[in-house]
């Protein structure tokens, strides 16, 4: 192997055949994402915590097996990230507030148990909005982080850092989670591979909770593959989160080549027609039109509650939040400020200094949906909302195999752009949210360049449930026919 | 649906959280503005509709009742920010 930067710009599939043939070490492929780091971070902002000890000691023993012929499989030595939503015995978490700051867990997440299982070398923790709510990481306590195809842009969120870290070639594979778009979103403005999969199919075990019935846990990669190898390591039972399911695990690489045709794609055209930038919709039409050319039949589709999908996830997601965030007290952990009149002072001001305005004002929203007599209206019509939608989809898939959208309404929008205007934030999650309310496997899978803005546009599939092998499939074949995306220019471009 | 101040001010009482009077006056034109969108919920008839309480069919999985490891006490109260052995330390609760 050559220089580190052409080592860096292998996917996480081709750095693992490397791994396994011996022509480059985990050492070296964990020097150079590190160096990466030094030398570019400062600029995305990615890296909230970086561990490099740690994942030298973590890269040499997985050299020490390579050498022995004991590799433990794909991701055995690849330099990994993971958002910083995650547990990590030993290492800093925050959830991106300063109300956790300097919380160092007593155990690891289950995804985490499990990457680390597998021989995959965790470089750091990622920037992310805090608790992972926002579209955009300027809601992290600690700082922005930027997209590594414009850095005036944002790198959406909550999964920023997740996917900031994949397009700023500083790690070879990112965990995020998605509660309401939140690994999809930043996946499609930086331009790489982002997979929500059904609720339950991987554990939330030790992961920060926002949502609870809507949080999910995923891979990102810069290819479809390198998102298919790392949700075979993270998915299934994990009995320390009972919503996990006892389905088994498919075989995501078995199919992966299988190609678009005889693939049935649900086309959902209202979500065509108003409200998606032109230049984003003409992507996604091209994406279309690929499909049809390799042999996948269009069928066009209805999803007729999609319009109602916000306003139901802003009353469950706020109201879920507010019952996860009050474990934040100030007695187990974190922050604790003193406050005046003894017990209830300290946890109203150390909720005050601890929390930014994002969980203030949805615990507030959550507080009022679930407070007496506003529950019946709120809550419980939301829930049942959410039922609609699940209906909406399931006649769907009774006539197609994928649904295909838009991501996102626009590409990557400018860093304060949005920030004033909460409700013009929230929006921007429209065609990602039902996805999560009706707990089905949605992905982002880039379809090239906005014609004007030379920004990444996504694309996304949504599944049945537990059929993401299928989402997979149709994926790599798109990614096969348009090849992949020029890597990003801005870092390069100044120094 | 507009929230005045004083149900700002409620609500910020049982969400435990101690807000500044710019901080009031902001959440309550944001608060309200978010409700006013979520209103549209009320143009769908839900009747008859059962609210979706669970994301999985499965039914509640069991598992053996036996004792198992966890985590060590000393462990568990290292993270907090005042302890006393193997205790978190609070303020007087009983005034």
């Amino acid at each position: 192997m050559t220089g580190a930067g052409e080592l860096l710009d292998l996917s996480l599939t081709e750095l693992s055949t490397a791994l396994g043939a011996r022509r480059v070490s985990s050492r070296e492929a964990t020097e150079a994402a590190l160096a990466r780091v030094d030398a570019t971070d400062a600029r995305v902002g990615a890296f909230l915590a970086v561990a490099a000890d740690r994942a030298r000691a973590r890269a040499d023993a997985a050299d020490e097996r390579a050498a022995r012929g004991a590799r433990l499989g794909p991701l055995d030595g690849v330099p990994l990230a993971v958002k910083d939503l995650f547990l990590t015995r030993g290492v800093a978490t925050t959830a991106g507030s300063r109300i956790l700051e300097g919380f160092t867990p007593p155990y690891d997440a289950a995804v985490v148990e499990r990457l680390e299982a597998a021989g995959a070398v965790i470089v750091g923790k990622l920037n992310m909005d805090e608790f992972a709510m926002g579209s955009s990481n300027e809601n992290s306590a600690f700082k922005p982080c930027r997209n590594p195809w414009d850095l005036a842009r944002t790198p959406g969120g909550s999964s920023g850092g997740s996917a900031a870290a994949l397009a700023a070639r500083q790690a070879f594979g990112t965990l995020g989670t998605d509660t309401g778009g939140s690994i999809r979103e930043p996946a499609a403005f930086c331009g790489v591979v982002g997979l929500k999969p059904t609720y339950g199919r991987v554990s939330r075990y030790g992961v920060v909770a926002f949502a609870s019935s809507l949080d999910q846990p995923g891979p990102l990669g810069r290819t479809v593959s390198d998102a298919a190898a790392l949700l075979q390591v993270i998915a299934g039972r994990d009995e320390r989160d009972m919503t996990s399911s006892s389905r088994p695990v498919d075989d995501y690489g078995a199919a992966l080549e299988a190609g678009a045709r005889g693939l049935t794609v649900g086309v959902p055209r209202a979500w065509l027609a108003e409200g998606v930038e032109e230049g984003v919709a003409r992507r996604v039409k091209e994406a279309l039109a690929t499909y049809e050319r390799l042999g996948a039949k269009l069928v066009d589709v209805e999803l007729p509650h999609t319009k109602y999908g916000i306003a139901a996830y802003y009353l469950i997601a706020p109201a879920e939040a507010s019952s996860n965030l009050a474990r934040y007290d100030g007695v187990r952990f974190g922050l604790r400020r003193a406050g005046a009149g003894g017990l209830k002072g300290m946890y109203a001001a150390t909720r005050d200094a601890g929390f930014g305005a994002e969980p203030k004002r949805r615990i507030m929203l959550g507080t009022y949906a679930l407070s007496a007599g506003y529950y019946d209206a709120y809550y419980l019509r939301a829930q049942k909302v959410r039922t609609l939608l699940r209906r909406d989809f399931e006649r769907a898939f009774e006539r197609c195999d994928v649904i295909a959208g838009p991501v996102t309404p626009t590409v990557a929008f400018r860093l304060g752009e949005k920030v004033s205007d909460p409700l013009a934030m929230y929006l921007q999650d429209v065609f990602t949210v039902t996805c999560n309310l009706a707990a089905l496997p949605g992905l982002s899978v880039p379809c090239g360049l906005h014609a004007e803005e030379k920004l990444p546009v996504g694309l996304q599939l949504i599944g049945r449930p537990f059929d993401e092998a299928t989402l997979l499939r149709a994926a790599r074949a798109l990614e096969r026919e348009q090849g992949p995306l020029p890597a990003p220019g801005a870092l390069e471009a100044r120094g | 649906m507009s929230l005045s101040l004083d149900e700002v001010r409620r609500i910020a009482v049982l969400a435990r959280l101690e807000l500044s009077p710019e901080e009031e006056q902001l959440f309550q034109g944001q608060l309200s503005a978010v409700l006013d969108y979520v209103a549209q919920l009320n143009e769908l008839d839900v009747s008859g509709v059962e609210p979706m309480t669970h994301a999985l069919a499965e039914a509640t999985p069991l598992r053996p009742d036996e004792v198992r490891p966890s985590l060590p006490p000393e462990e568990a109260v290292r993270a907090a920010p005042a302890r006393e052995g193997t205790f978190f330390k609070v303020p007087r609760i009983i005034e």
